[in-house]
């Protein structure tokens, strides 16, 4: 009796069905490429993670076939549920672009921009969201916050000045345990990651924390300042494991592992979690039997090296702007210079201004 | 006229014997022969709205609460009350405990509440006592506890003091706090009607709200609804401060002018030292700033009322809001910079960092507005703050980031010109301000 009903969802006027109760940002992840927000904070397999970044903001355009009312404010698509029929705009709206670079400009303002001689440079979610969605400069001309050094134990490092206060490692190390050691302390703009009395944090996964951060805020200390991460090849491998599943993720140059992650899909999302000992204590190719090459996204900086065996991303453009795009002006604007129909490959010679104004009046 | 504060004066009001003397708790033995929806049912035709800031439509926002079987519900009473400038509810509590507590006791009635919270703001640590004691003294009498006057219905009151944070009084983060975790906001739907406290159905309503409920009960819904005008119906509870003669409470019937209500000796009774008006924020710190001519008359040209509608009039362009009732008067020598610094200020300790645009834009907000204030300003960051309020407003979880935006969008548009004063002039603004300018001038109403 409990069949699963379907909702039929359009973003970007791309539509899609999927089951009720998906999040806007999850459907928008099943179409893929450019439609799909970026997230710093959700992460699908933190139950209570998202809604804090507001960098995944959408706008609503039409709530759902029976109340075809827009939502009024943009909202954020890893927190709210897709209706029948809703239609959603991404990078089609301004609004959303405009919030976005608002967002992306505010979570660098504090930032130290530290990215060459940090650990996670290469790996970064705020690299990526700051080179995809904002802009080229900042604003802010005072200077940035600091806070005082904390040691969390022997094998992971935090910074944070780097932090961008997502929660995702306060809600791992929730999922992970009942007796969680870190959270947030202080408000506002000065609070912070931190555990109390400077307590070394001491749970046999904890090192997860170090895969679900989206920046340099928790890194792996015995990898710190061993290598770059694009010098580095990912390996999936595997061990026999008494504690955990054993399937990790080596960083290797040449014969010598550098790291060990966890595997991650193609968000940046840990699949499986691994515990401390495969993590920071098996450091050498004998521990491991080795898979093979992971799959990275072709345009991530390590495949740099004639890495091969990498994941192409669908180009969805053309059903995005609802046209095949003919110049690299459609693809940036999708607003003003295509609404007019002015053929441009029809205009002899270059495009002018006048040959848009003619066409409007 | 009054309806709340209708006793407050009389000696010993805050003690059970003197306030039943004068007619106190016959709203519950009333309420007690009405059935639950009865009573919402009176409260929706009072069209009482929400006191805390909002106003929201009360019995809208009751008859909204779920109720799913075998789970108990909630009523919260949102005494958090931090708002520079609203001082109202303490006024309440303080004074008239009892109508406080009766007024719950109706509305937990109304609502199927068996357990209800008073969620009151650290700081208020006295008022806690008053309120236990009325609690107390309310239960000794039987109006608390089992078996309430033989109807079978149990209800127990208690008062949780907050940590002293402005979050907590928005309504999701004071559900989290009452539950003793951090008091983040949480990230909406699900609304408190259907997920509140404990995960059960929970409405939070404010003091002044719950309050009302007691003449509503008492004269009927009908009744009160007469009292105001169009949807600003019932009194409201409105506290004065700043360049005013008679500081205080006040209870208005929301049909007073501007105006007259500044100006009058039954109300705030003028500016001192026959100073002029500048400018003012009728709802408490969150709410836009308007100058003297915009807040006497609307743009229309027309006598601006002290009700919901008529300060609202005209949008955010050249109207405010009726907010929480924290009325700041300012006078011909106040600086709106400095005003606009500190409330920036007050946002920027006061946001729980939760979420990136009211983390981040306020400090960012509060620095700029420091420069300026202090003579080391940029014309461009004028606009630069126009760009960030804009980039807050409406992005962030919880309305603290909207009523952080909202000043200093207000300032910036209304008082630009002092604010370039302050950047043009880095000496002079250090030792003089700019005045009251034409602000009290009168406006050009464009003819349609």
């Amino acid at each position: 009796m409990s069949e699963v009903q379907n909702f039929k969802v359009t973003i970007d006027n791309i539509t899609i069905e999927v089951p009720a109760g998906t999040s806007i940002l999850n459907a928008a992840r099943m179409i893929g490429g450019e439609v799909t927000p970026p997230a710093m904070c959700y992460y699908s397999k933190l139950k209570e993670s998202g809604g804090k970044c507001r960098t995944c903001l959408v706008e609503v355009s039409k709530g759902s076939e029976k109340d075809p009312r827009p939502m009024p404010k943009l909202v954020a698509s890893c927190r709210t549920n897709v209706m029948d029929g809703m239609e959603v705009k991404n990078i089609t709206s301004e609004k959303v672009v405009d919030a976005r670079k608002g967002i992306v400009e505010m979570l660098l303002i504090n930032h130290p921009l530290d990215c060459p001689v940090c650990d996670q440079a290469g790996e970064c979610h705020l690299q990526d969201l700051s080179y995809e969605h904002g802009t080229e400069g900042t604003r802010y001309d005072f200077e940035r916050r600091t806070f005082e050094k904390e040691d969390i134990g022997p094998y992971i490092s935090l910074h944070m000045t780097r932090c961008i206060l997502c929660y995702r490692c306060v809600f791992t190390a929730d999922e992970l345990t009942n007796k969680r050691e870190h959270g947030v302390l202080e408000r506002g703009d000065h609070s912070s990651i931190s555990t109390l009395l400077n307590k070394s944090l001491d749970n046999e996964f904890i090192g997860n924390i170090i895969d679900v951060c989206p920046v340099g805020a928790l890194t792996d200390k015995t990898f710190r300042f061993k290598n770059r991460v694009w010098f580095t090849k990912p390996v999936d491998v595997h061990r026999d494991c008494p504690t955990c599943s054993g399937k990790a993720r080596a960083w290797m140059r040449g014969d010598e592992v550098y790291r060990v992650t966890a595997r991650k899909d193609q968000w940046g999302e840990v699949e499986e979690w691994i515990c401390n000992d495969c993590r920071f204590h098996k450091k050498e190719t004998t521990d491991w039997v080795i898979e093979g090459p992971s799959k990275i996204d072709r345009r991530s900086v390590i495949s740099q090296g004639h890495y091969v065996d990498t994941k192409t991303t669908q180009i969805l453009i053309n059903n995005v702007i609802g046209k095949e795009p003919r110049l690299l002006m459609d693809i940036h604007d999708v607003s003003d210079v295509n609404k007019p129909e002015v053929e441009l490959s029809r205009i002899p010679g270059p495009a002018h201004s006048d040959d848009f104004k003619t066409t409007r009046d | 006229m009054k309806l709340l504060l209708e006793h407050a004066h009389v000696e010993g009001i805050r003690y059970y014997d003197t306030y039943r003397k004068h007619g106190g708790y016959r709203a519950v033995e009333k309420a007690f022969k009405m059935t639950p929806e009865e009573i919402v049912e009176e409260v929706k035709k009072s069209g009482l709205r929400g006191r805390g800031g909002a106003g929201f439509p009360t019995g809208m926002k009751w008859s909204f609460l779920a109720k799913p079987e075998g789970v108990p519900r909630h009523l919260v009473c949102n005494a958090d009350e931090s708002e520079p400038g609203t001082f109202k509810d303490r006024y309440l509590m303080e004074f008239l405990p009892h109508l406080f507590v009766e007024g719950l006791i109706v509305s937990s009635f109304a609502l199927g509440s068996n357990v209800t919270y008073i969620y009151i703001r650290g700081e208020y640590a006295w008022i806690v006592d008053i309120l236990e004691q009325a609690i107390t003294e309310a239960k000794n009498n039987g109006w608390l506890g089992k078996n309430i006057l033989g109807s079978g219905f149990d209800c127990e009151i208690y008062v949780q003091r907050g940590g002293g944070a402005y979050i907590c009084g928005e309504e999701t983060a004071l559900i989290e706090s009452l539950e003793g975790k951090r008091g983040n906001p949480r990230i909406k739907p699900p609304f408190p009607a259907i997920q509140g406290v404990w995960m059960r159905p929970t409405v939070v309503n404010n003091v002044e709200t719950i309050a009302a409920v007691v003449p509503i009960i008492n004269n009927g819904g009908d009744e009160y609804a007469k009292i105001g005008v169009g949807k600003s119906t019932g009194t409201k509870l409105l506290s004065v401060c700043g360049n005013i003669n008679k500081p205080g409470i006040y209870e208005i019937d929301m049909t007073c002018s501007v105006e007259e209500f500044i100006y009058s000796d039954e109300y705030c009774g003028g500016i001192p030292k026959g100073k002029r008006l500048k400018a003012c924020i009728p709802g408490g710190s969150s709410v836009p700033i308007v100058p003297a001519n915009l807040l006497l008359k609307t743009a229309k040209g027309e006598t601006r009322y002290m009700n919901y509608e008529s300060l609202a009039d005209g949008g955010f362009a050249t109207g405010t809001m009726m907010g929480s009732g924290g009325f700041i008067v300012m006078d011909e020598d106040q600086c709106v910079v400095r005003h606009t610094m500190s409330l920036a200020h007050f946002y920027n300790h006061e946001s729980c960092g939760q979420c990136s645009p009211c983390r981040e834009g306020t400090g960012w907000m509060y620095k700029i507005l420091k420069n300026i204030e202090y003579g080391k300003g940029k014309m461009s960051d004028i606009d630069l703050l126009w760009d960030i309020q804009r980039r807050i407003e409406g992005n962030t979880i919880c309305p603290l980031g909207d009523a952080a935006a909202w000043p200093v969008a207000a300032a910036i548009r209304h008082f630009r010109d002092e604010f370039e004063w302050h950047i043009l002039n880095p000496e002079e603004s250090q030792t003089r301000n700019y005045g009251l300018a034409h602000y009290a001038d009168p406006i050009h109403v464009a003819t349609v």
